[in-house]
């Protein structure tokens, strides 16, 4: 696993649910099936309310380069992020996108679940309301040994939270793998 | 040491005395459910890590496939997703499988699973869609999980789990004809927010959870997950059984479990319900909660009634007596949540007219069973949100584009206001029409 990770911030609200992530008649695509994964990283966030696309500002496109893969690779958010759906696609689609890290004051349960299980997208926690502190565009560093998130455009720097015990099975790329370590099962 | 029902579930699939809140633990899992959205990619996982196609699942009386989502659109990729789970039934030959276009064809799987016996008081029931836990109602621990985990379930039959600590709920008294459990989960909803009960339990308790019937305590379980919750449950009682023993169709055991008189709650909170009033979810959060007579008079451009939230026998019944005789002023989609829920309504009759008869009469459009445009789905769903209209519904969440439309308005209400708003086209107060 990457110890430093350095990206560009997309910056959205509160409540993000599955539905706002990666809408339900995408769902069709089956994620097991690699021609198809891609289009999940096409459609993450679409369901984002354009006003509430890329804060403060908002109507900020999370694609503009490559329609399947975003011009940022950090997300930074507010409460109760993946909240509704039990939708592995959630992840999935940030994920597909190329969103290596979410900086988020807490998760859903699911979905936090899903994105350790799978080893999707790291969800990292923060006390701090970053949201008001983070301008989408800016250029972070996450170093996750020392648990400090870094933004280059003002210096400032916050004290984040890693994934604590569940860091294992991520580390491990995914339950599967973590299970097969643990020799839990032969598969 | 005292535990909480869910606590006592937990240890015994666990295969231990007792566990403790926050114990991380294995269990043993009674049934996996998943559906044509998340069926595919479970499959695709399961496939992947045990073995490609020589791959078994770990017990197949214990998978249970019910597609509901996807199933009367022309999307060819929706019904491609129909056909893996087909392929997967026969390749695994499992038992359990309500097929579209069969007399076994269901709907909407957490109505569904009670109907065909799959749900059993102190088992543990999971699900690959975050409305699994409805089946706490039947005194079980059911939750929603991701493919991945249900890939794991499929062939090991194991999960790990936290265990959550218990919020309890209680409601004294009996529900006033103009109220129905789904205005007091949206009370709890609007009192401990859309994250209240994040990784923890809700159970509810008091007489005035017992006085509901099976499908009403089926409401209030059903959105814990509005709230965060990772479960709900209802301890069994008389009620419970006799619909489960009606319903187990394979005669297997069961434990009935209760909480303990001192078991440790991190939270309670008890609830009047002859003091209620109707209660609304305004967009775009479960927990925007209003009273309904305080945004009485907003113009609506659409009624819906339907999901497993609220597209159950008791919810068409209740939306029947206020529609009965009168017209609907804006469009209304009625969509039962399983066929035999719509074999309900043709044989269900208020003063010699069916249920459908009551719908159609008034104006409404009926839909085959399914989950609908509750999610929105595939631009053909039918009664899906495809402009930015304002709707009331008795489904579950109203967040931006839930629906279908982002810019679309959704409010969220019992069966009751529904009908009422239906017939007025506005916001309206089943007070005011069943006085």
């Amino acid at each position: 696993m990457q110890k430093v990770i350095r990206g560009r911030a997309f910056v959205l609200g509160d409540n993000i649910d599955t539905d706002q992530i990666i809408p339900a008649q995408y769902l069709t695509y089956n994620p097991a099936i690699p021609e198809e994964y891609r289009m999940f990283g096409k459609y993450a966030l679409a369901g984002v309310p354009a006003p509430q696309m890329g804060l403060p500002k908002g109507h900020i496109p999370f694609h503009t380069r490559d329609e399947f893969v975003s011009d940022y690779q950090i997300i930074v958010a507010g409460k109760n992020f993946g909240c509704g759906s039990s939708r592995e696609h959630a992840p999935v689609a940030l994920a597909a996108a190329g969103i290596q890290v979410i900086v988020a004051e807490f998760y859903a349960r699911i979905f936090y679940r899903n994105c350790i299980n799978g080893a999707y997208v790291m969800p990292l926690e923060t006390s701090q309301r970053l949201v008001d502190e983070i301008v989408t565009g800016d250029e972070l560093t996450i170093d996750l040994e020392k648990e400090i998130l870094t933004n280059h455009k003002t210096n400032d720097q916050w004290k984040i939270s890693g994934l604590g015990e569940v860091a294992e099975i991520f580390e491990a790329g995914g339950i599967f793998n973590y299970a097969r370590q643990k020799g839990m099962f032969a598969g | 040491m005292a535990m909480t029902l869910t606590e006592k579930i937990l240890a015994r699939a666990a295969g231990k005395d007792r566990v403790n809140p926050n114990d991380n633990i294995w269990v043993n899992v009674d049934v996996l459910m998943t559906h044509d959205v998340c069926g595919p990619g479970t499959i695709g996982i399961f496939k992947k890590n045990f073995g490609g196609d020589a791959a078994k699942v770990w017990d197949r009386e214990k998978v249970v496939i019910i597609p509901d989502h996807y199933i009367f659109t022309k999307d060819a990729m929706a019904n491609r997703n129909v056909d893996v789970l087909r392929q997967f039934v026969k390749e695994q030959n499992l038992p359990y499988y309500y097929d579209v276009g069969t007399d076994r064809y269901k709907g909407v799987c957490h109505i569904a699973l009670p109907e065909e016996g799959h749900t059993r008081p102190g088992e543990v029931l999971l699900g690959t869609d975050s409305h699994t836990c409805t089946a706490g109602a039947f005194g079980e621990f059911a939750t929603g999980i991701g493919n991945t985990d249900a890939g794991f379930v499929m062939g090991t039959g194991k999960t790990w789990l936290k265990v959550p600590p218990t919020m309890r709920f209680i409601f004294h008294g009996e529900l006033p004809p103009y109220l129905m459990a789904k205005d007091l989960i949206l009370a709890v909803i609007g009192d401990i927010g859309v994250d209240g009960a994040t990784y923890r339990a809700m159970e509810f308790d008091g007489d005035g959870v017992y006085a509901l019937n099976i499908e009403e305590r089926m409401t209030l379980c059903n959105m814990v997950i509005e709230a965060g919750g990772k479960n709900g449950v209802i301890a069994p009682d008389q009620i419970t059984l006799d619909y489960v023993n009606q319903r187990n169709k394979s005669k297997k055991p069961y434990t009935v479990f209760k909480s303990d008189p001192d078991a440790k709650y991190i939270f309670e909170k008890v609830y009047d319900v002859t003091k209620l009033e109707p209660v609304i979810a305004k967009p775009h959060s479960p927990d925007n909660r209003a009273f309904v007579s305080e945004i009485k008079g907003t113009k609506l451009d659409r009624a819906y009634i339907g999901s497993c939230t609220g597209g159950k026998l008791t919810d068409f019944r209740a939306a029947a007596k206020l529609l009965k005789g009168k017209e609907v002023r804006i469009d209304t989609f009625v969509v039962p949540a399983t066929t035999e829920v719509a074999r309900g309504l043709e044989t269900e009759q208020i003063e010699g007219q069916s249920l459908k008869e009551i719908f159609l009469a008034a104006g409404a459009k009926i839909g085959d069973a399914s989950c609908a445009a509750c999610l929105g789905g595939p631009a053909d769903t039918f009664g899906r949100l495809n402009n930015a209209l304002k709707c009331i519904s008795t489904t579950n969440r109203n967040f931006p584009g839930r629906m279908g439309h982002k810019e679309a308005q959704v409010f969220l209400a019992s069966p009751l206001t529904v009908a009422a708003s239906a017939l007025t086209g506005e916001i309206s107060d089943p007070r005011d029409l069943l006085a």
